[in-house]
Formats: structure tokens, sequence, C-alpha cells
């Protein structure tokens, strides 16, 4: 009987026996192109502080590793080849929550926290969440598939920043705020100042996102529209807005898209809206004037025209949802 | 390094590079081959496992993230000679045709299960059906290039109709039907 032999797709090494049967017979791995990532240094994190300490001690080339589900696909492509990965994996628990607090020092409104590590399906799923911000309910239908939601937090995919990123275009409608922690310090960002865009974030290297921060006030609505190819797919335009009523007029106005090239809100937009008393044309003017400011592209997934069109129709159905929803219609 | 990861309850150690990822820490490390690797983009699902009962894409997790949790494979289903009430809900209804996808559906179509079943478990008002909309729902991250679905769908329907009996079943979520 002859020695079967076969090539490992990680170390190159020609392996033989068992192993090299399974290789060669069942999976054929030394025939074929695979996508795994660059070789890197593996760090396990116990805990926050832990995570800030390695991040510290290795520099600028490590990553952290939240539920993988941006990070590895871009590693794969060699897009992402960090030197170290710090896997914080186990801090699934400690910053997995969907809370109210209410604030005694402030002004007294109650604000939303979520952990960064809260999983798309936790989102999802949140009877907070779909009753206090249902923006988020919205995007989380159409995020990805049930199996990819197991895995994907969101802080994630805040950090990843991809410019299609639909949560993103949600924490950036509703106000939110971003805890960014570091050894010695604590910072809150507004989303202007945290998403710098593509792929970028304020977040310094010795720094982690651990909360996102959302101001609960009485009469809010908000929605998320989104428009894509197939189920799952990354947009071809999507709108998020959150409406905050008072005395019938639009006491705040959020309104941010993603995927069609739009600055992080579409403050102008949100200026027309504001004082206003919400009216079918003042919606479609915003809506207008939102989709004017935006610089999409042509590629597969449409041409710049289509987007910028899509986007405009996206906006006013995600503004009469949010209006609605503020004023407590069933949607 | 050295990686311990649980499959099927049996605890496997192996010297690992850090970028393996589990799929292939299954076929190629462990020899279960039973979990398909397909797309490598986590789009297709093939390569769904259970970890710790909910289904992931087994190419888009690191084999060392794998560590202290409970995976499980389509091989953990069979207990003794006798199938899972999933797989043979997909000979009943004739849920595959070439079989690539058949055990991502399968693992998570357990897990979708074992969710309902212990819905029903724990609050004796709930005695709903699942839907096949949700049925479908939670198998939109898979694949299937054979069926169109609808026998999957069937075979999903007729595990839940004959969940495995409570004697012998390893994770008791089950309950007599």
């Amino acid at each position: 009987m002859s020695t079967i032999t076969a090539q490992s797709v990680y170390s190159g090494e020609r392996v033989q026996g068992r192993h090299a049967q399974i290789l060669h017979g069942c999976s054929r791995v030394s025939e074929r192109k695979t996508q795994v990532p660059a070789p890197f240094e593996y760090e396990r994190a116990k805990s926050i502080e832990h995570a800030l300490e390695l991040l510290a001690q290795l520099g600028p080339d490590a990553r952290l590793l939240a539920g993988g589900h941006s990070l590895l696909p871009m590693m794969k492509l060699r897009l992402a080849t960090p030197a170290h990965v710090i896997d914080i994996d186990a801090l699934a628990g400690e910053l997995g929550y969907i809370r109210v607090v209410t604030l005694t020092t402030s002004s007294g409104t109650p604000e939303l926290r979520i952990g960064a590590m809260t999983r798309h399906r936790d989102l999802l799923e949140s009877r907070l969440l779909a009753e206090k911000l249902t923006i988020f309910t919205d995007a989380e239908r159409v995020i990805a598939d049930p199996v990819v939601r197991n895995r994907g937090t969101i802080g994630g995919a805040l950090c990843q920043a991809d410019p299609s990123e639909d949560l993103s275009a949600v924490c950036a409608a509703v106000g939110a705020k971003m805890v960014i922690r570091g050894l010695d310090a604590e910072r809150v960002l507004e989303m202007p100042e945290f998403h710098i865009g593509p792929y970028r974030t304020a977040v310094g290297s010795a720094e982690m996102l651990v909360e996102i921060r959302i101001p609960l006030t009485g009469q809010q609505g908000s929605a998320y529209e989104k428009v894509d190819r197939r189920a799952g797919d990354w947009a071809v335009a999507a709108a998020g807005a959150s409406m905050q009523l008072g005395g019938g007029r639009i006491e705040r106005a959020g309104i941010a898209l993603a995927a069609v090239g739009a600055d992080i809100t579409s403050t102008e937009a949100e200026q027309l809206l504001l004082g206003e008393r919400p009216s079918d044309a003042l919606l479609s003017t915003a809506a207008r004037t939102a989709a004017q400011y935006t610089r999409p592209v042509t590629d597969q997934r449409g041409s710049a025209e289509y987007k910028r069109h899509v986007a405009g129709v996206l906006v006013e159905r995600a503004l009469r949802t949010a209006i609605a929803r503020a004023l407590g219609e069933q949607t | 390094m050295l990686v311990t990861v649980s499959v099927n309850d049996r605890e496997y150690t192996r010297d690992l590079e850090p970028r393996m990822l589990l799929v292939h820490f299954l076929r190629d490390e462990l020899g279960l081959t039973g979990t398909h690797w397909g797309c490598d983009t986590s789009n297709c699902g093939v390569c769904v496992v259970l970890m710790d009962g909910d289904p992931v894409k087994s190419c888009t997790v690191l084999a060392a993230t794998a560590e202290g949790h409970q995976i499980r494979t389509v091989e953990g289903l069979e207990i003794g000679d006798v199938l899972d009430p999933v797989q043979e809900g997909f000979v009943e209804e004739h849920g595959l045709q070439c079989g690539f996808c058949t055990p991502g559906m399968l693992m998570t179509a357990r897990a979708l299960l074992d969710r309902q079943f212990a819905l029903v478990a724990a609050d004796s008002q709930v005695t709903e059906r699942l839907t096949d909309d949700e049925i479908r729902e939670a198998i939109s991250g898979q694949i299937c290039r054979c069926t169109g679905y609808t026998t999957i769908v069937r075979s999903i329907r007729w595990a839940e109709e004959h969940p495995r009996r409570q004697e012998g079943d390893r994770d008791g979520s089950a309950i007599e039907g």
C-alpha cells in the first residue's frame, strides 16, 4: 500500500498518515485555494482591564477580536493583517447587556445602555429595544442572517466602520454616545466624532469601545429602511430616522444614511425639520434634501443616480414611520 | 499553541496555529468531515455547527476561540444507532438531493427545535408550533441549490412532530410529542 501524502494549507508542510488521508481524500485541501488569515500571535483577554493591558503592551499592530464576523473576513482577504489578535470572546458576558439607566446627575433623562459585546441576535430579540428604539429592531431584521447574528456584535460592527454598515447609521440617527475606555481614562464621544469613516474610528490603539448610550426621551419614534439585492446583503442604500416630538413639533431630528456616501448624519435635512410640525410636504422636502447631500458611487449594486433616488425614498419612509411611532400609531 | 476544544462531548487537545479556523480544525485535525467547507466567506452556511447550542458558521470562528465552548457537529446528532429526529425528517421528507448543505441545515434545525421545545417546556401556556416562516427564517443563512427549500421546511416540520423520546435523550431538550 503506497503512502498518501498531502500538503497542509496552514503550515505548507507535507504530512503523511491518517492526517494526510483526511486532507487528501476528504477535503482535498492540497488541491484547493483557500482563504485563511495571515499568521498572527494570539492572546485571550480575561477581563476589560486585561484586554486594555494587552493592547497597551502589544502596540498598534494588535487588534481586538469580538464576534469575528467583520475582522476575520477582512483578515482572510488580507485587508487586515494584525500581528497580534486579542480575543475578547470571554468578555461577552460582562459586555453583553441592554438596560435602562436613570441618571441622577444631569437632566434626569433616562439612558439606554448597550454593552459593546451584545450580539446582533440579542439586539433583534430585545423587547426593550422593540418598544423604545424600534430602529434597532428594524435594522437587525435585515443585517446578514440569523447564524451570523449569533456571533456578530454591535461593538465589532461599529468599530469596523464599514460605509455600508447599518448600526453606524442607526446609532448616528438616535444620537448615540460611544464610551471608549483606555487604561487610565474613559471618554464619551458623539457618533460624528467617533465614526471617522471608511474603516476608521476615533478609538485609539490602546483603547476599546465598551458601551453605547442612547438618551431616551418621552415622545420618541424611530425607524430603519434598507434596500438590498438579496436578503442579508449589504445595503444598496439604507436610511435611519429618529424623531422626538414635543407639543406637536419636532424637537430633535436624527437622519442617517448608509452605503450612499453621506456624512454620518444628514445635518441639512435635520435642520429643516427642527421646530416644525410634521407634515407630508415637510417630510418629502427633508428626504429630498438628505438625498441631495449623498455622494453614492456606481458599482455592482447600482448606479449613483439610482442609489440617490433610493436614498430619498428610504429617508421619506423612515421619517413617516418614525413620526407615526412617536405619535403611538401602529406601524 | 495548545488548544482544547469540546466536540460532541469529547475534549480534544491539539497544537495549532492560532489562525486555524474551526471548520478546518474539525475536518483536518479531528477528521470530522461531516461538517462541510464551502464558500469561506460566511455566506453559504454549509459549515454550520452548534456552539453552546447556537448555530455558528465555523469558517468564521477561530478554533482557538472555541476553547471553553461546547461544539456539536452533525456526527453528534445520532445516538447509538438511532438517528436524530431531524435526520429522520430529512429522510422521510426528501430534505436533500446532493447533500452538500445538509449537515449545516440539520444543525440549524436541531437548534431551532431545541429552542422551541424549551419554550414550550418552560411555559405550559405555550403550545404553538413553529410557523413555516419561522423555519424559513432560521435557515435563511444557508444555501441549498437542490431542493428549493420546500422539502427542507417539511423535513424540519416532520422532526418537530416526531420529537425524540425523553428516555435516552442526552440533552433533555426534546419532549414526548
